[in-house]
Parts: C-alpha cells; sequence; structure tokens
C-alpha cells in the first residue's frame, strides 16, 4: 500500500551551533509510511557511522518485507501482529550490524545510537524507540510525548528521586540506558497507537528536546502546521537560536487521510484475485 | 578533536590530531611526534586522550616536560595549554573549545550507562559515593557521581544551577528591544500587536499566512502558506526568512502593516 499521499514527510537535520559533526541520521520512506531517526555516539566519526548504519538498515530491509507484507495480519503462531514482528527484527538487525562493526574495527569500539521508528499502517502508527530521541504528537491543538526516554534522568523521575522542574536543569541529560548496538542484543520498546487525519507527529533527536522547551515546540507545530517544511526548519533554527550544543535532527510527519488495511471479506477477494 | 600545534620561535610547524588513545612525543623515529633536537628525550612525554580528556606524562625525560612555564610530571591538559620541549613549543588545542569549556562538553556528549554502570550510579546516589570502583568506564563514573551529586544534594537549591550548564540558553531574546506591528488599512486600522512570542502567525488560513520570528538577531518575516507572498515595503519576499526593519511595511492578505521597535 503506497501512503506518499497519505502521509506528508518533513525532515531537517544540522550539526548546530557548536559540534562540527553531525552524528544525528534520518531516513523516511513515504511509501512504506517509514520513518527513522538515530542520534549516534562514539569517538570521532563513530557516531556517524553507527546511526548511519542504523537507519540505512532498517529503511532497506523493511522497504523489501513491505512489497510483500501485510504489517496489520496477525501472526497465528504467537498472536502478534506482523508488523511489531518485523520492527523488532529490523532494529534487532541493525544492533547486530553495528555491535559486530563495532567489535571488529578498533576506531567504531563502543560505538551505537540511539533510536525512534515509526510505521504508519492501517490506521495506526507503531513506534519503537531506544534512548533518548523521542516521538511527539500534536492532535487537535494538544501537543504531548508520546515516548518515554531510556535515561537516567527519565528513571529519577519515574523513582520520584527529582522532579521534572528539577530535571530541565539536570547535569546529566545526556546518559541514555539502553541503545543500539552496544550489547550484544536489544529489546527495543514497542508501542502502537491509533492516529487520526490531522494529526502531526515529530520525531526529533534530543538536541531539539534540551534546547526548546515542549511549550515552544508545540506552539509553532500548531502555528506553522500548514507548512510542514517551514516547520522543521523553524524547530531547527529555534534550537540554533538558543544555543545549538548538539545535532538537531527532526522529522516531521502529517497524517493527511484515513489509511485502513484492506481487511474483511471484499478485501480478502480482492487480493486473493491478485 | 583535540589537536596539537607544534611550533618554533613562533612558526606554526604542524597541526597533530589526537587521535589515538596513546600520542607518544620524543627523538626516536618511532614516535607519533617524533622532534630532531638533542634537547628530547628519545621517549620524551606521552599524551593519553580518553574522550575529550587528555593527560600529559612526562617519561622520565632528560629535560623534563614543561607547561605554561611549570615543569610537570602529570598534568590534565586545558585548552591553549602551552608544552614546551627545548626550543620547540606544541599548543593544546581541546575540543569545540572556543564555543563550550572542555567540562561542559563532557556532560553534554550522549552516553550510554551499561547496567553495571546504572547499579553503581544507584549505589552512589543511596549510599553517596563509593561508586567509581565499581564502574569500568572512566567517563561512566564521572557521570555517576554528577549523578549522584545531583541525586542527593536536592536541597542545595544553589548548587543545581550550577551543575546544569545545559539547561540554560545560550541566547534568550529577552535583551532585544520589543517589536510590534501596527495596522494601516482595513478594518481594525490603527490596532497594534506587541510581538513578544517567538512566533507570530498573520494572515488568513487558507488564503495567506505568514509568521512573524522573534530570534536573538530580531525579527524576520517568512512566508507559511497562499499563492501570493507577503510584500515588504512593496517588495514580494523569497521562501527565505526576511529580516525586519524598524518601520518596514507589511502587506498581507490585503492589509497593509507596519512594523517597528519598542524604545
Amino acid at each position: 500500500m503506497d501512503l506518499t499521499q497519505t502521509l506528508e514527510i518533513a525532515t531537517c537535520t544540522d550539526p548546530g551551533m557548536v559540534r562540527s559533526h553531525n552524528e544525528d541520521s534520518i531516513a523516511a520512506d513515504p511509501a512504506n509510511g517509514l520513518v527513522v531517526l538515530a542520534d549516534g555516539m562514539g569517538g570521532y566519526n563513530a557516531g556517524e557511522v553507527a546511526s548511519g548504519m542504523a537507519t540505512t538498515v532498517i529503511v532497506t530491509e523493511m522497504r523489501q518485507i513491505l512489497a510483500n507484507a501485510r504489517p496489520y495480519e496477525v501472526d497465528q503462531k504467537n498472536n502478534e501482529e506482523i508488523a511489531a514482528r518485523l520492527v523488532r527484527e529490523q532494529v534487532l538487525k541493525a544492533n547486530t550490524s553495528i555491535f559486530q562493526a563495532s567489535q571488529s574495527q578498533p576506531q567504531y569500539a563502543g560505538m551505537g545510537t540511539t533510536l525512534v521508528v515509526c510505521l504508519f499502517y492501517d490506521n495506526r502508527i507503531l513506534v519503537a524507540h531506544l534512548g533518548d530521541s523521542r516521538l511527539y504528537m500534536s492532535r487537535d491543538g494538544k501537543f504531548k510525548q508520546v515516548t518515554r526516554d531510556h535515561s537516567l534522568l527519565q528513571e529519577q523521575i519515574d523513582s520520584g528521586i527529582i522532579t521534572p522542574e528539577q530535571a530541565k536543569k539536570a547535569a546529566h541529560k545526556n546518559l541514555v540506558t539502553k541503545a543500539l548496538g552496544i550489547d550484544p542484543t536489544v529489546e527495543p520498546e514497542l508501542h502502537e497507537y491509533p492516529t487520526k487525519p490531522g494529526d502531526i507527529y515529530l520525531l526529533c533527536s534530543d538536541g531539539l528536546c534540551d534546547m526548546v522547551d515542549d511549550e515552544d515546540i508545540g506552539m509553532t507545530l500548531s502555528t506553522l502546521g500548514g507548512n510542514l517544511k517551514l516547520a522543521a526548519q523553524q524547530l531547527v533554527q529555534m534550537a540554533n537560536d538558543n544555543g545549538g550544543r548538539d545535532n538537531v535532527s527532526v522529522i516531521l510527519v502529517r497524517v493527511l487521510r484515513e489509511y485502513p488495511g484492506a481487511k474483511g471479506v471484499m478485501a480478502k477477494v480482492f487480493a486473493w484475485l491478485k | 578533536m583535540a589537536k596539537l600545534i607544534l611550533s618554533m620561535d613562533g612558526l606554526v610547524l604542524k597541526e597533530i590530531p589526537l587521535t589515538k588513545e596513546r600520542t607518544t612525543i620524543g627523538r626516536k623515529p618511532h614516535n607519533d611526534i617524533q622532534i630532531d633536537n638533542l634537547a628530547v628525550s628519545g621517549e620524551h612525554a606521552v599524551i593519553v586522550t580518553i574522550l575529550n580528556d587528555s593527560f600529559l606524562e612526562d617519561l622520565g625525560s632528560t629535560n623534563g616536560t614543561v607547561v605554561n612555564g611549570n615543569p610537570i610530571k602529570k598534568h590534565f591538559l586545558q585548552n591553549n595549554d602551552v608544552i614546551e620541549l627545548g626550543k620547540y613549543k606544541l599548543k593544546f588545542v581541546g575540543e569545540a573549545a572556543p564555543a563550550a569549556s572542555g567540562e561542559k562538553a563532557d556532560f553534554e556528549k550522549t552516553m550510554v550507562l551499561r547496567p553495571a554502570a546504572m547499579k553503581a550510579a544507584a549505589a552512589a546516589a543511596a549510599g553517596g559515593g563509593g561508586a567509581q570502583a565499581a564502574v569500568a568506564q572512566r567517563q561512566a563514573a564521572v557521570q555517576a557521581a554528577g549523578a549522584a551529586a545531583a541525586a542527593t544534594g536536592i536541597a542545595d537549591k544553589d548548587a543545581a544551577p550550577k551543575a546544569a550548564p545545559a539547561a540554560a540558553p545560550a541566547a534568550k531574546p529577552g535583551g532585544q528591544p520589543l517589536g510590534a506591528i501596527q495596522l494601516l488599512s482595513g478594518g481594525n486600522a490603527g490596532r497594534e500587536l506587541e510581538l513578544t512570542k517567538p512566533l507570530t502567525t498573520l494572515g488568513k488560513p487558507g488564503v495567506q499566512v505568514a509568521v512573524l520570528t522573534r530570534r536573538p538577531q530580531g525579527y524576520f518575516i517568512t512566508h507559511v502558506e497562499g499563492a501570493n507572498r507577503p510584500t515588504v515595503n512593496g517588495q514580494e519576499i523569497g521562501a527565505a526568512p526576511h529580516s525586519l526593519k524598524d518601520h518596514d511595511v507589511i502587506e498581507l492578505a490585503g492589509v497593509k502593516m507596519e512594523f517597528f521597535l519598542k524604545a
């Protein structure tokens, strides 16, 4: 199912004002409703290598598989939806590639990357994430964070050691507790949500949410939602105006119309006829 | 990436990036930085680089190693430190030095806290200290200690902002003069609108919309939607943000308005 006419996607990535390298990596496959954002880490250029591998592996593998798969179907064996299984498998594949590269090549030792993957299908969004890159959602003027960071800070907030207010000022924002490519295996966090036409989804690296308040991000999406490309550039510009200490990457996805997966008797007959 | 600038008598000879964990300095050819001068020992000194930090260590050289005029055995290199070896000078330039101090850069690089380090951090947070031994990675230890300090020192309000260089934006558009627009035509002619928000949209949705952005450099107008672009002083603006000057006249969706800066 081609989603090119269903999803409007705008992307923007920038090294920021301080860093010389851009260790973030973004990729979008509008036809398959897939967007991927990764924020790499590791010495010198290893961060770029890790994030680049993550986006490339996931997008190319998913593209091949989705050509012949129906993500909304349920796998009879373990009652799991195909989509969730596919995404998990590709994330694991990317993890293995990065981990092996970091083991075999000394200059890549210890590299890793955060990850957010979103797959749109059947009026739903499936999100998988690792680390502190985020997914936000704007619906009917309300803006909220969808993913919860895998970070020390988030764990401290959850356990009540610090309040979200203190967290804004905390020094150790940068410590993630899960990442891709660090260990031989990884368990991404997967969630699925229904989408509505008009929704805007924002994937971003911590370079955006550390530099710009959620409130300002939400306002930008509500005022500039009509022009997604401009909104993406505006978000990056705001992060840079506030100091731009880290690489900034954003992917904006707007749902233009309903996109139900083919189901029911008619659809089955139709699929069979094909 | 940190680097060394080798010079003699004020003449820059070369730049050496510190890509390796150990960069050796000496007279013999197997050194990473070979300085062929009799005042330099065969194996003179070594620079150990761990993440963003570099340490200089003298390897028992005959004439010693001098940093910023002081003889040293071991030294934590800071930006602009000058290492003297005989007639040669090596200037140390840290990573992204002009924009952020080394300390800040350390705290901002995203890093993974492995489960082992997590436990150490938790122990440190609970018991206060004693975590370092358990942490394999030096950087993780620094971070965990920072985390523990932050966790245990919550009551200390003064400490919080100091420990948080990342939180404070470098430049809030607070110091700049406030801009406003006054409508010159249309039904609401004479009305004034202060531009206090970072973004203000103008126009009619579906017909023509522009946005005024408030940035540290000043105010900008950008076209958002509609077949026609707004004009500034009679000139249609391009796709890129257009910088606004005091008393510029904007025309948008058939309405004229003047942009001005308030004192």
